[in-house]
């Protein structure tokens, strides 16, 4: 029965990774705003056309 | 015909709307962003939802301080020699296509790196390259587009804050302790004495104890800090039998797996301490987007333009921080800003707007040599003055020396909660040294048993959690119907009022609707038609308001037509001159002195009338005042002068305090001297010139037409559109707080049948781990599914109406 060793030990391990990734996605600030990022999400098709379009725009930019 | 709308911002295309590639446009302004974005490849803007945009305004010079480096410095986030960071408040921000177009800013300027809103607080994160670029260019930017930045010397000497977020740490230790001691301490529930179990048990328990050392120590902190500071201040506050509980329930456990006595409590001494922080976090609710500290600084320019002489005599502008104004300073105030500082004028004439210290929307006239209070908005064109103070030293400022602004409203309030604690600690502890002492005759190897076991399952995890889950869902309810309040100790304390004090201007009148009457001799219909193509052509906000309500004439182009800023319109047409202003403008007959606001008009060099504008009375205001004098005392106190006081004598039940003509000092006096009456009053009122009794009484509310303007400091912001429900929120306030009351008698029902297991010394760690549980989670469905229920009253009200 010695394996109980090893399953409390699995089991604390993987509680513990999942701890640790909770305390570090406070702290990059995921929690502080919970809002803009469901709205942000939804503009990702936008943004891959975003490099040839800006090739057209280039020479305008430089305009400026 | 139907009306069109600009495409970029939404609003009804009036005459000097502009088509262009195929499109209506209500103003240049919005063609121009349109322009901007569409060159840009950014029309994508318009997909995401209709008519987002808001059409810029015109803003040269005005943000030339933004290139001072002592200002920058205040301002800034971050910055190096090549980067610099900056956050922004953008009041602007309302709908997922500004933050489109936010985000993809550096597709409009490649020394743009990067941008992130964070639509809640309306702010954005700015990071960008300096070479040849800057703070100035980068608001400018935001300008054009129609995202002008608030900047206010709020921004200026804020403490550059991080976020608090120890409450998410401790609950999610508090939450991953949890969980582990339930699944280590399940073997142990059912089968005391098998084989198996005896052997491993150590390990067990010891991994149990291991988890509870960081619950204890850590998650725990704040509330033996708080029963300290309670036992220091002879104050027994609802903490210091939660400190004891769980000081006792780890003392106890850590004896009894020491010595091999039983399993312990982690299990209950973990799961306690995580639904408390639970309850602190749900009470915990914050509206970002609104703010209820905000005091003149909030209002203020965080620069201002100084006008010196140099070495060969010339007058140069420089802009400095307003701080750093000094007695005797030539200071340079442009159209629509705000006097930072008392000072004299120097120009020849100046037209001050003092709504915001006064409440009175009317301007004064000054002229050259004359003292200028701070706070007075300049209305005519740009105006030299020099300072007499400093900032500090002004007069309005001084307001915010007082008292009433430094002292925390909390520290005088305590809680039915904290009330109820004080008896609930001292019946635990004369309970547990009682069955203590019985036992030590009966059994004395029990009696520490016993006393230790009254004092944990007395615990009050239900007592301390009602409060928070009622009232905290309440204040949920309440936001969404539109009032916002700064916490949940707001509702207890709208729960004992007994007099509500109402500001006359702006909050029973509103600023948007005006009632327009015309006095003087009747306009013919050539009159008719030129006035309103003059006003068609006007900014001016009276213009505005009169040209909706003129009946609509030929549109024909003035002959001749000059807007004079502060003074009025002068126009020609076909032989036909009018004048439409004020009444030095017009050469008005002040046949009488009484102040109002008006336009009047000067046909053919002959005086013929005015327009009145009056403020009209909020929808539902006399059926809000009459439900509320059953309960309350109801009085009215105005910066204004006493117009109105038949109509407002009328809405009042006779015998009510009506007071007119009162500065922002007056109105915080008349709340003290009502509260020496006893009287415990609820302020509502809108402007800063409310500010003092908004601090002063219980409860100040600020009313806002859109609570995402400024308003000054309070307890709570109601929008507008709900003014007349004043009545049902104050009548489900005083539910919550009997639900509270109620919740209580129950949680003791549960302490009574916990303190029998106690007393009579059979309470094992099992009935402990169910009890605790038990009485907490059905005491938050209670007080859920209750405050729920009261607060169905607000639906039906808003229905009704």
């Amino acid at each position: 029965m010695g394996v109980i060793y090893l399953l409390l030990g699995l089991s604390i391990l993987v509680a513990l990774v999942f701890f640790v990734i909770f305390i570090v996605s406070v702290r990059k600030g995921q929690y502080d705003d919970v809002y803009t990022p469901s709205v942000r999400m939804l503009f990702e098709d936008e943004l891959i056309q975003e490099p040839k379009k800006e090739m057209q725009t280039a020479p305008k930019n430089k305009d400026e | 015909m139907p009306k069109e709308t600009c495409f970029h911002c939404g609003d009804v295309c009036r005459n000097q709307s502009v088509f262009y590639d195929e499109k209506n446009f209500c103003c240049t302004g919005c063609k121009t962003v349109y322009d901007i974005l569409s060159s840009h490849d950014l029309s994508g803007y318009y997909d995401l939802q209709q008519a987002p945009g808001s059409s810029p305004k015109n803003t040269s010079g005005k943000f030339d301080y933004l290139e001072n480096k002592d200002i920058l410095e205040e301002l800034l986030d971050f910055h190096d020699t090549e980067l610099q960071i900056v956050s922004l408040y953008i009041p602007n921000i309302h709908c997922s296509s500004c933050i489109w177009i936010l985000e993809n800013l550096h597709r409009l300027r490649p020394e743009i790196l990067s941008t992130q809103v964070d639509f809640p607080k309306k702010t954005i994160q700015i990071t960008y390259k300096t070479a040849g670029f800057g703070l100035k260019n980068v608001v400018q930017l935001l300008t054009s587009i129609g995202y002008e930045p608030y900047i206010s010397l709020d921004d200026f000497d804020k403490p550059k804050k991080t976020l608090d977020r120890s409450l998410i740490y401790k609950l999610g230790v508090a939450g991953f302790a949890f969980g582990n001691v339930m699944f280590l301490s399940f073997p142990e529930y059912f089968e005391i004495s098998e084989f198996w179990l005896d052997r491993y048990k150590y390990i067990f328990r010891g991994l149990m104890f291991a988890f509870s050392l960081p619950v204890v120590f850590y998650a725990a902190r704040d509330y033996f800090v708080s029963a300290i500071k309670g036992l220091r201040t002879n104050t027994l506050n609802i903490d210091i039998p939660i400190a004891l509980g769980i000081l006792v329930l780890f003392i106890r456990s850590t004896v009894d797996v020491l010595f091999n006595y039983g399993s312990g409590f982690f299990d209950s001494l973990t799961g306690l301490v995580f639904f408390l922080l639970l309850g602190k976090f749900f009470q915990q609710k914050t509206y970002s987007f609104l703010s209820f500290e905000r005091d003149y600084k909030s209002y203020f320019p965080v620069a201002v333009t100084r006008l010196r002489e140099n070495k060969s005599g010339l007058l140069h502008e420089d802009a400095i921080p307003v701080y750093e104004i000094k007695a005797g300073d030539r200071l340079l105030i442009h159209h629509a800003e705000l006097l930072p500082v008392d000072c004299l004028l120097i120009s020849r004439e100046a037209s001050l707007d003092y709504s915001f210290v006064t409440g009175e929307s009317s301007e004064v006239q000054k002229t050259s040599g004359d003292k200028l209070y701070a706070g007075g908005k300049q209305c005519s064109g740009a105006v030299e003055v020099e300072a007499l103070k400093t900032v500090t030293e002004s007069k309005l400022i001084q307001l915010w020396g007082k008292s009433v602004f430094t002292e925390t409203k909390s520290a005088t309030f305590t809680t039915l909660t904290n009330k109820i604690s004080k008896w609930f600690t001292l019946g635990i502890l004369s309970i547990a040294i009682l069955s203590g002492l019985v036992w030590a005759f009966i059994d004395p190897d029990k009696a520490a048993n016993v006393f230790t076991a009254v004092v944990i399952i007395a615990c009050p995890c239900a007592l301390a959690l009602a409060a928070p889950f009622a009232l905290g869902n309440i204040l949920r309810i309440f936001g969404k119907h539109k009032f916002y309040l700064k916490d949940t100790e707001v509702i207890e304390k709208m729960a004992h009022l007994n007099m509500l004090i109402f500001d006359k201007t702006g909050t029973l009148t509103t600023t948007q609707a005006n009632e327009i009457t015309y006095a003087g001799e009747p306009l013919n219909l050539m009159e008719n038609t030129l006035l309103k193509n003059a006003l068609r052509a006007s900014s001016h906000p009276l213009s505005r308001g009169l040209y909706a309500i003129l009946a609509d004439y030929d549109i024909q182009t003035p002959d001749f037509y000059e807007e004079f800023t502060g003074q009025g319109i002068s126009c020609e047409q076909a032989g036909q001159t009018l004048k439409i202003g004020s009444t030095n403008f017009t050469q008005a007959l002040t046949l009488n002195n009484k102040p109002e606001t008006a336009i009047h008009i000067n046909s053919n060099r002959r005086y013929k009338g005015r327009f009145i504008f009056k403020n009209s009375y909020r929808k539902g205001v006399s059926r809000l005042l009459q439900q509320l004098e059953t309960n309350y005392d109801l009085a009215i106190i105005s910066g204004d002068n006493e117009g109105e006081e038949k109509m407002l004598k009328e809405l009042l039940p006779p015998g009510s305090k009506i007071l007119f003509n009162q500065n922002p000092e007056d109105k915080l006096a008349f709340i003290t001297g009502e509260q020496g009456h006893r009287k415990k009053v609820m302020m509502i009122g809108d402007g800063l010139n409310d500010a003092g009794a908004l601090a002063q009484s219980e409860v100040g509310v600020a009313i806002s037409e859109n609570v995402n303007v400024f308003s000054p400091a309070c307890d709570a912001i109601l929008d507008a559109s709900r003014f007349q429900d004043i009545a049902a929120f104050l009548a489900v306030a005083k539910q919550g707080v009997s639900i509270v009351k109620s919740s209580f008698v129950l949680s003791l029902c549960y302490n009574c049948v916990g303190l029998f297991f106690a007393i009579t010394g059979q309470l094992s760690p099992l009935i402990a781990a169910i009890l605790m549980p038990l009485s907490s989670i059905s005491i938050v469905l209670y007080v859920t599914v209750r405050t729920n229920l009261a607060s169905r009253k607000l639906k039906a009200e808003s229905l009704s109406l």
